[in-house]
């Protein structure tokens, strides 16, 4: 097994936490320049689909979920940025004995509000929301959703039957919205007492019923922290707006190459501005025309502009998925993403000049942006 | 008369870095033996076994040579000295 490296961060810092494949990296940077610093690869042959950073109440703790083929999935820790991992030795997300499934893969790990430092939510495959208030010492199904009728009606998607989106509302942490491909969009009002679906305008193309109440292959939803009634959704087909807190949707594929894709990011503090990677049809899953663009909004999707400077524009056939990009908060906005081919790039000015953090890593399936915060010091 | 279980290398780290573990008594079928098991080293259940208790899918036990897949599974019956060698399956890319 390969002898991971270590990054030592200082407060200020940019952190990337990059999960790929076959392990996870973290990278970091003072100034989100040229030079990069790279941790890694933890977990080595292990999938890393989901990772976070908790910065609250004073913490300053990674999270990754590793899959490995052989041994199953668990979710770890680090404290000291990756230099040592928590490894469980009981599986900390799992089903319980009604359930009657087995996990199949981490798919999306998500800190509370800061209101609630001791609340995480983890979305996994089968598609499922499990939820720790201990800080993650314990981990519970929402049976809640687990039990909703229309669950046994969804379908797996090309990635399998996975909750790859928990968004918590800024305003209300009791109103919490996932995504499951492909089941659609649902929401809570009443901190996952009830669940109801969330898809008015939503088209799902491949169902004969091309607008029904569930069923749409939502690949990524993005809400804003500024404006939480502004989100923005990336279809299996259709890129969506909607101004009230994903009641309603409406198609805002203006002027964009394909309206197929995964990633979605919207801006920390614009909430008329948002970042995607289209895609070529369903069925080839690559960059148009051989050109690897990120396009950006900056007036709420009624136009997009294509973003190339310092990324390949010649048979670059590459794939983002729906996790491998990820928005810094800082001013100007940081924006960072990884391809299915192992590029790592980053943008420092808000998607206008991209840099090549690096090359040659394995499959990247997720991209994590973080700022490291005062608690770091020393 | 022990039974003996074989650790694969990634797994020795929760079996204290041993290679074999000595199971005393007579488990009379490959259920109750990783059972047995389960108490001398708990770190090892949950990779082997999934929360449903099925042997994972990329994970082959051997019960005196045999794959267990072939044998009975869980079910498979064991001798007084059975050998138990658990290997990662031959799988990835």
């Amino acid at each position: 097994m390969p002898e991971p490296r270590h990054v030592r961060p200082s407060s200020g810092d940019t952190l990337l936490l990059v999960g790929t494949m076959k392990g996870a990296f973290v990278f970091r940077s003072a100034d989100r320049g040229a030079k990069w610093e790279m941790g890694g690869p933890y977990f080595p042959g292990s999938a890393v689909y989901a990772m976070a950073y908790d910065a609250r109440g004073g913490r300053r703790r990674l999270w990754a979920g590793a899959q490995s083929m052989h041994w199953g999935g668990l979710l770890h820790t680090s404290d000291d940025f990756g230099r040592t991992w928590t490894n469980p030795e009981e599986a900390n997300v799992k089903f319980p004995d009604a359930a009657g499934v087995a996990l199949q893969q981490i798919w999306q790990l998500v800190p509370g509000p800061e209101s609630e430092p001791g609340t995480l939510y983890c979305g996994v495959e089968p598609a499922a929301l499990f939820v720790s208030r201990d800080a993650g010492e314990s981990w519970a199904l929402d049976e809640s959703l687990w039990n909703h009728p229309q669950r046994s009606r969804w379908e797996p998607g090309g990635g399998g039957l996975c909750l790859h989106t928990i968004l918590v509302d800024p305003d209300d942490p009791r109103r919490i919205r996932i995504a499951v491909s492909t089941g659609g969009m649902y929401v809570t009002e009443d901190g996952m007492m009830s669940w109801r679906p969330s898809n008015r305008g939503v088209r799902a193309e491949f169902l004969p019923e091309k607008f029904p109440e569930f069923g749409q292959c939502v690949h990524k939803v993005v809400q804003s922290r500024s404006r939480p009634e502004r989100m923005y959704l990336q279809n299996h087909w259709g890129l969506y707006r909607s101004d009230d807190r994903g009641e309603s949707w409406s198609d805002i594929a203006n002027g964009v190459p394909s309206d197929f894709g995964f990633p979605m990011a919207v801006h920390p503090r614009n909430a008329d501005c948002a970042w995607i990677v289209p895609l070529e049809s369903d069925q080839f899953r690559c960059t148009p025309e051989g050109k690897l663009r990120v396009y950006r909004t900056r007036d709420a999707g009624a136009s997009w502009e294509a973003l190339s400077a310092g990324l390949p524009q010649e048979d670059a056939f590459e794939t983002v998925l729906r996790d491998a990009m990820s928005a810094d908060a800082l001013d100007p906005a940081g924006l960072y993403f990884g391809t299915r081919s192992g590029k790592l790039f980053a943008s420092a000015s808000e998607g206008d000049n991209w840099l090549l953090v690096a090359d040659g890593l394995p499959p990247v399936v997720s991209v994590r942006a973080a700022l490291v915060g005062d608690e770091a010091r020393g | 008369m022990a039974l003996r279980f074989l650790i694969p290398g990634p797994l020795q780290q929760f079996s204290g870095e041993r290679r074999e573990i000595l199971i005393e008594g007579a488990p009379a079928s490959l259920s109750d033996a990783l059972a047995v098991l389960w108490q001398e080293c708990p770190a090892i259940r949950d990779r082997v076994v999934t929360e449903t208790g099925e042997v994972r899918p990329h994970v082959n036990i051997f019960v005196d040579g045999e794959s267990a897949r072939y044998t009975g599974g869980l079910d498979t019956p064991l001798g007084e000295e059975s050998e138990i060698a658990i290997f990662p399956a031959l799988s990835g890319g």
